[in-house]
């Protein structure tokens, strides 16, 4: 199972990648392969504003549903609307094609409180 | 928690397994979705040896099972299944069951989770020239499903498969071995369900051989979630989930198994009344927004009351869109009947459609 060592992690099994301020936000490897078949993805209207360890949306897989937590605090400035007609794509690519928004964020530093590939592999048993 | 015979060979295959009715069992192999598309599609294998099988012998086992059960046990002839279910005195459901009627004697095949309850509801409800015998964790059980499921069982019997209708058994061989090859199943696809004695090496040789003999089909092991969707789609009820203690045969859709006119039998008299009284239905309905139903979740009518519970829901891998079953009051109950579904704060619209939601192909 892949981790990638440039992205952090949540408890929640959620990844955010930092481009240059603006924070890149999925969900693991291991969380997609936990959920399943993904065929719904909620995300909030650009312009939201997220506060880190707050529900930003929802995921449903075929049989579960779960919550969707923001790794960093700040204000939705993109969605990946491909994931509207294509939710499989989180399964598929979770690191790539399956983004779900980007955050500029309000505090660089809240990053620093995430876990690291190391230890959110430790976390999950891999 | 128990195993089934094939639980080193779900470990082999990288299933997840969880725990179900006091089973561990495989919920997905490569995934719902695929396995749903693989049964509709061409043949996929279910081990299902968690269910429960009792045998019931003596002269008076027919009127034993006609007092004891709500469908009609003297309609069945000896080659024949009847779907039916236990009640209490309460006419409220304790399982719903298969009935399997042999030259001398019956099988019932029962819900996992229930095997204790009824065995002893059956038990202490004996009377005459009857004997039970619990044979659940002694008789393995594969179900075979899928419109390329004839096409792979051949290959492993002389058994005229194509000749057996739709809840019809036989008793004959599969890759040499002794089974009972009933045509029936929880699908609604042509199917097979093989049950067999669980001794020695027969499961793993059992497994094989099929899995062999399907490969030309692209055959797959098929796990709980994908059973869980293929029945939503064909409105099966599925007990502790859309029937329980707490539901009657009439509102949850089973009149059709209950026959009040059969004479005598447990829970008749409650039944009846609930028929003069019915205060709520089990309905199917599609979602009209895009959104996925759980079980549990509320249902409101149009002018915004509570109207009832969803007990089923979940994306259909066919129809690619949420749909479910649940209870709802009489007066929402009608086909293209509009409701809301509460998913999670907010109210998305569904209507009620006629059951089943693709169409039947057993």
């Amino acid at each position: 199972m892949e981790f990638p060592s440039n992205l952090k992690y949540t408890k929640d099994h959620e990844w955010v990648r930092v481009e240059a301020g603006t924070g890149v936000v999925g969900i693991t490897e291991y969380a997609q392969g936990e959920l399943g078949d993904v065929v719904f993805v909620e995300l909030p209207a650009v312009g939201t504003k997220l506060q880190q360890g707050k529900q930003f949306g929802t995921i449903e897989a075929v049989k579960t549903v779960s919550d969707l937590f923001a790794p960093v605090s700040g204000e939705v400035v993109e969605i990946n609307e491909t994931l509207k007609d294509s939710p499989e794509v989180v399964n598929k690519e979770p690191y790539e094609g399956g983004w779900m928004i980007k955050v500029r964020m309000a505090d660089a530093s809240e990053v620093n409180t995430l876990l690291d590939a190391a230890k959110y592999g430790e976390m999950v048993g891999h | 928690m128990k195993k089934t015979p094939f639980n080193e060979i779900h470990r082999q295959l990288g299933a997840k397994l969880v725990e179900f009715a006091g089973f561990e069992m495989p919920v997905q192999y490569s995934g719902i979705v695929q396995e749903h598309k693989q049964v509709r599609q061409s043949v996929g294998v279910f081990d299902v040896s968690h269910m429960g099988e009792f045998f019931v012998k003596g002269k008076d086992a027919e009127t034993f099972l006609q007092r004891n059960t709500l469908n009609d046990v003297t309609k069945l002839a000896p080659g024949r299944a009847q779907y039916t279910a236990l009640v209490n005195e309460k006419g409220l459901l304790l399982d719903d069951l298969i009935v399997y009627r042999f030259a001398n004697s019956y099988m019932i095949v029962a819900n996992a989770s229930n095997i204790d309850k009824d065995f002893a509801a059956f038990s202490s409800r004996r009377n005459g020239d009857v004997s039970l015998e619990n044979a659940s964790d002694e008789t393995a059980l594969l179900s075979v499903q899928g419109p390329n499921s004839v096409a792979t069982l051949k290959k492993l019997t002389e058994v005229d498969l194509s000749a057996i209708p739709y809840y019809h058994f036989v008793e004959g061989k599969i890759s040499g071995m002794d089974a009972i090859i009933s045509r029936t199943g929880y699908t609604g696809e042509v199917g097979f369900e093989i049950f067999f004695k669980a001794d020695g090496d027969k499961c793993g040789k059992m497994w094989n051989s099929i899995f062999d003999a399907g490969k030309e089909f692209g055959i797959l092991p098929i796990g709980l979630g994908a059973r869980d969707t293929l029945r939503l789609e064909m409105g099966y009820c599925l007990y502790g989930n859309d029937i329980d203690e707490t539901t009657n045969p009439i509102e949850a859709g089973l009149g059709w198994i209950t026959k009040v006119d059969k004479g005598e039998f447990v829970g008749k008299n409650a039944i009846v009344k609930a028929k003069e009284n019915l205060t709520r239905k089990l309905v199917g309905f599609v979602m009209d927004e895009n959104a996925i139903p759980r079980h549990g979740y509320s249902i409101y009518n149009q002018a915004g009351e509570k109207a009832g519970v969803v007990t089923s829901g979940t994306f259909s891998p066919t129809l690619e869109t949420g749909l479910g079953m649940g209870y709802v009051e009489t007066s929402a109950a009608a086909v293209n009947n509009q409701i809301f579904v509460d998913i999670r704060g907010k109210r998305a619209r569904a209507h009620v459609v006629k059951l089943p939601f693709v169409a039947k192909k057993n």
